[in-house]
């Protein structure tokens, strides 16, 4: 044990009573004091006057569960002017402060931009690009949020999808976001969905993004996105990313078969330059699945790829 | 005597031309310039009746690099004002900025009015506008005054007051030096709480790694990294901005620039310590050198010898120390997450320096912090590396058996890190909670984090003891809780789950009215609460009728801190983190004492 502070006390020799400032309370029935400093005190009976014994511990909620009320408020407290500065430097002056002062004193806003992954994949000699982008803007409580995510080849073409939603916190973890998707794609079916998801941090760090989507025609399909970062170094990262599409109905003019559509997993290692600036390179195993694959073998496709990528996280 | 601006600028130059250190000291007073032989008479201090004070804007140099600060008479820190006890002051304060300002007089008792917290004690101060503080002074010791408005402080509005006592000073020293620590970042204060809006962990580069796990490094084994990660907690999120961006300053130095402070062998030194930081809490040490803790927040108290000492933001500590050779020693402020560290040099004569010790192990939080410390005791030797001591998590007595934590991390975790009924009622448990602590400790008597297993005396808050009894020694007629809560992955911060900016009840007192509160913090990171306009006794169990006064106290992470207030200064005060960046988010609140007027029923 390391040595103990020594006290220089004015009052050595003198006896110091060894009741505790809780136990002459007037609260002494509700038990103030579970733990009597002298019963913890390996140095009873020793001279106590250089020594402290231990703070009290004094109970609180915890050692009464069950949310009690705090004691009420002597009526004086309640009693005189809401603001006092105002009797002296007068009412508007001080109420614009206030204004001020809440703003100031959690009414943070923030905007932000998240660039997930914008990569370029490798696929046996066919090359294409991915992106995957988001913002948000807004307080704690209530943001609006704008994702888009799509591929394209090096020929011009590409589809994709943007949504608008309005995210608003339900939990510490969790916000449910609400809004409208639109689809660009190739063949010109390019269908508008609204959207209900739930976004945010579930146990062991799964950074997750699930969503129902509902087209105008009707069609209901869903997709739960999850990535985790393990730190190798304070710079090194690697990302396992998940991510499931499932379709309630065929949809075949979207290449759509019902249930599990279609599944992705990659593993990217970035390196963070800083920490909003991180290169990667990774590789992304996709297949699509059931009703789904046949549309796509129909179409000519390939249902199942393994792509090498290389691409870029950043954010700001 | 009243120095004007003029005098004190030709002084300061008058002290480079005597062959201070060129460049810098331009922006530095006098007792903050390198080299100083401590405080003295004929040193440019602001002192008398009138104090002539201008913010402004300035360039500020460290590291060979010149960043933008927002200064008091064109100095970082700002001008040392030194009173004596039962003096009256006036301060005029002219605001050369573009935009509102103010000053808070730290730790000084003042009529609400003067206590310049916008929004609060008064309307602020208009860009281009002067304002004249007058009051009288009731009180001597160390202090400090800051800027109240928006983040000023974190870019160089903050300075030194001493004030002297009436009669005779019960500490007897030889020389004095004031040592006001800080941390500089050249990213605008905002910038910073923008990052840790959208990324809380962004200045956190010691954060738990594979390689840290196969390596040991860490210091965690494979089943707490897994506890802590389903709980969604960082074991290493220590201090939310740190020396990845910060300079720690002592008078205004870096460590490289090294700011000495003179003595003579044998001479009593008074080292009048102020954490001015917006975010850093320092552990502060003179390897060689004992240290004897005389006063804290401005209030004697009775002497106790350390080796190393944790400051928080905005407490103060007077220590005398009392080198008997001629060498010199070095001044070592921590930070607590050991990601940086002021330094300074005490020396019998300029340019001279001591070997400056490397930056220790980064402590590792421990269940303690998650408020399931709970009767534990006193031996926390244990504690400090992946101890997980449970002993206490039943909310039982001090003999409770210590509990599978592997159990625990299974579906009953979750409940029990956030379980409404450990709060009162009117507590808000939504968004802003992300933990309430299920068995807070009261960690008074314990060793501050990181120095758990140092070899050496650390001062404890136990060892405060006031020197003069306390005034008021009746009993509390009424008991107050409150939980400092927060969302860590959300960087929202606030008292009872609510952020002031959501249109809090005030925490209103009677005036007079002796009330025991108790602070439980439902955070994994320490939270310096400040009251204005008063001083409370921390309940520490020490010599009844000395209980130490504190304007500022550190409430460890999960832990709870017990005070008494007499709540004798009727008008409205704020209550707050000292945390820039928490209050910023949302920890604060207004105190109110009622009646105006007239003594309490």
């Amino acid at each position: 044990m390391p040595a103990q502070p020594s006290t220089a006390d004015p009052h050595a020799g003198h006896d110091m009573p060894t009741t505790a400032p809780s136990q002459s309370d007037p609260h002494a029935g509700h038990d103030m004091s579970t733990m009597s400093p002298s019963q913890a005190d390996p140095h009873a009976g020793h001279d106590m006057s250089t020594m402290n014994m231990g703070p009290p511990d004094v109970p609180t909620s915890a050692d009464d569960e069950g949310r009690p009320r705090q004691p009420p408020l002597p009526p004086a407290a309640l009693s005189g002017p809401a603001h006092a500065a105002d009797a002296i430097w007068g009412a508007d002056q001080m109420s614009g402060a206030r204004d001020v002062l809440r703003r100031e004193n959690g009414d943070v806003r923030a905007t932000a931009v998240i660039v997930d992954r914008l990569e370029v994949g490798f696929d046996d000699g066919e090359e294409g690009w991915a992106w995957d982008v988001a913002g948000w803007t807004g307080g704690d409580i209530n943001r609006f949020w704008w994702k888009s995510e799509g591929e394209g080849d090096f020929d011009g073409e590409a589809e994709g999808e943007v949504q608008a939603l309005y995210s608003r916190a339900i939990s510490p973890f969790w916000d449910v976001q609400a809004g409208v998707r639109q689809d660009f794609r190739e063949n010109g079916e390019d269908p508008t969905h609204l959207v209900l998801g739930l976004q945010g941090l579930a146990p062991y760090w799964w950074e997750v993004d699930a969503a129902a989507f509902l087209s105008t025609e009707g069609d209901l399909t869903a997709r739960v996105e999850a990535e985790y970062d393990q730190r190798v170094t304070q710079r090194l990262i690697l990302q396992p990313r998940v991510e499931v599409e499932a379709s309630a109905s065929d949809v075949p003019e979207l290449g759509l078969g019902s249930g599990f559509t279609h599944v992705e997993a990659g593993v990217r290692l970035r390196y963070e330059i800083a920490k909003e600036f991180a290169p990667y390179v990774g590789v992304e195993w996709s297949r699509e699945l059931g009703d789904t694959a046949d549309f796509t073998r129909a179409a000519g496709g390939e249902p199942e790829h393994t792509r090498f990528v290389i691409g870029l996280k950043a954010w700001f | 005597m009243m120095t004007t601006n003029l005098d004190r600028r030709s002084i300061l130059r008058g002290a480079v031309a005597g062959g201070a250190v060129a460049g810098l000291s331009g922006l530095l007073p006098a007792w903050a310039q390198t080299g100083s032989a401590g405080l003295r008479a004929d040193l440019p201090t602001l002192t008398g009746p009138n104090v002539d004070l201008t913010v402004g804007h300035s360039p500020f140099t460290v590291g060979g690099r010149t960043g933008h600060a927002i200064t008091i008479n064109g100095v970082l820190p700002a001008p040392l004002i030194r009173l004596r006890e039962g003096q009256n002051v006036r301060l005029s304060v002219a605001n050369g900025l573009d935009e509102d300002t103010s000053i808070h007089w730290h730790g000084l008792l003042v009529p609400f009015q003067m206590d310049g917290v916008p929004g609060v004690s008064f309307p602020g101060i208009k860009a281009r506008e002067t304002f004249v503080y007058e009051f009288p002074i009731r009180q001597s010791g160390t202090f400090w005054y800051h800027s109240h408005s928006n983040l000023q402080e974190a870019m160089g509005h903050y300075g030194p007051i001493v004030i002297d006592p009436a009669g005779t000073d019960p500490i007897a020293y030889d020389r004095e030096h004031v040592l006001v620590l800080s941390d500089w970042s050249f990213m605008h204060p905002h910038e910073i709480l923008d990052k840790l809006k959208k990324s809380p962990g962004y200045f956190n580069r010691s954060r738990t790694t594979l390689s840290g796990l196969i390596s040991g490094e860490d210091g965690m084994s494979l089943e707490e990294r897994r506890m802590w990660g389903q709980m969604r907690m960082d074991p290493r999120d220590i201090a939310d901005v740190n020396g990845s961006t910060y300079t720690y300053l002592i008078n205004g130095h870096g460590p490289q620039e090294n700011w000495t402070g003179l003595f003579r062998p044998g001479e009593r030194v008074r080292l009048r310590i102020i954490n001015a930081s917006a975010m850093s809490i320092f552990n502060v040490r003179i390897p060689g050198l004992a240290m004897t803790v005389v006063n804290a927040d401005g209030e004697n108290v009775r002497p106790v010898e350390i080796d190393e000492f944790q400051i928080s933001v905005a407490e103060t500590y007077d220590v005398v120390v009392r080198p008997m050779n001629d060498r010199a020693y070095t001044l070592v402020a921590e930070s607590v997450d050991r990601s940086g560290m002021a330094r300074a040099t005490l020396a019998p004569r300029p340019d001279m320096t001591a070997e400056v010790p490397p930056l220790r192990e980064v402590p590792t939080l421990t269940m303690r912090d998650m408020g399931m410390g709970g009767m534990a005791g006193m031996d926390h030797s244990a504690m400090g590396h992946g101890g997980m001591d449970h002993s206490g998590m039943g909310h039982g007595g001090p003999a409770a058996a210590p509990v599978d934590h592997a159990a625990m991390g299974h579906g009953g975790m979750d409940h029990d890190m956030r379980n409404p009924d450990n709060a009162p009622a009117g507590m808000a448990v939504g968004v802003g909670v992300d933990m309430i602590s299920s068995d807070p400790a009261n960690r008074l008597g314990e060793r501050p984090m990181g120095l758990e297993d140092v070899p050496h005396r650390v001062l404890v808050y136990t060892d405060l003891v006031s020197l003069a009894p306390n005034k008021d020694q009746r009993p509390p007629s009424r008991a107050l809780e409150i939980h400092l809560t927060g969302n860590m992955e959300r960087f929202m911060w606030g008292f009872d789950g609510r952020k002031f900016s959501e249109i809090v009840e005030p925490i209103r007192f009677e005036r007079n009215e002796r009330v025991r509160v108790t602070l439980v913090n439902d955070t994994m990171m320490a939270h310096p609460i400040h009251l204005h306009g008063h001083f409370f006794e921390l309940v520490t169990g020490g010599p009844a009728g000395h209980q130490p006064l504190k304007h500022t106290v550190n409430v460890a992470p999960g832990s709870k801190v017990t005070f008494d207030l007499t709540a004798d200064a009727p008008g409205d005060w704020a209550f707050h983190c000292h945390m820039l960046m928490h209050m910023h988010a949302g920890m604060f609140n207004v105190v109110t004492v009622r009646p105006m007027d007239g003594a309490a029923s």
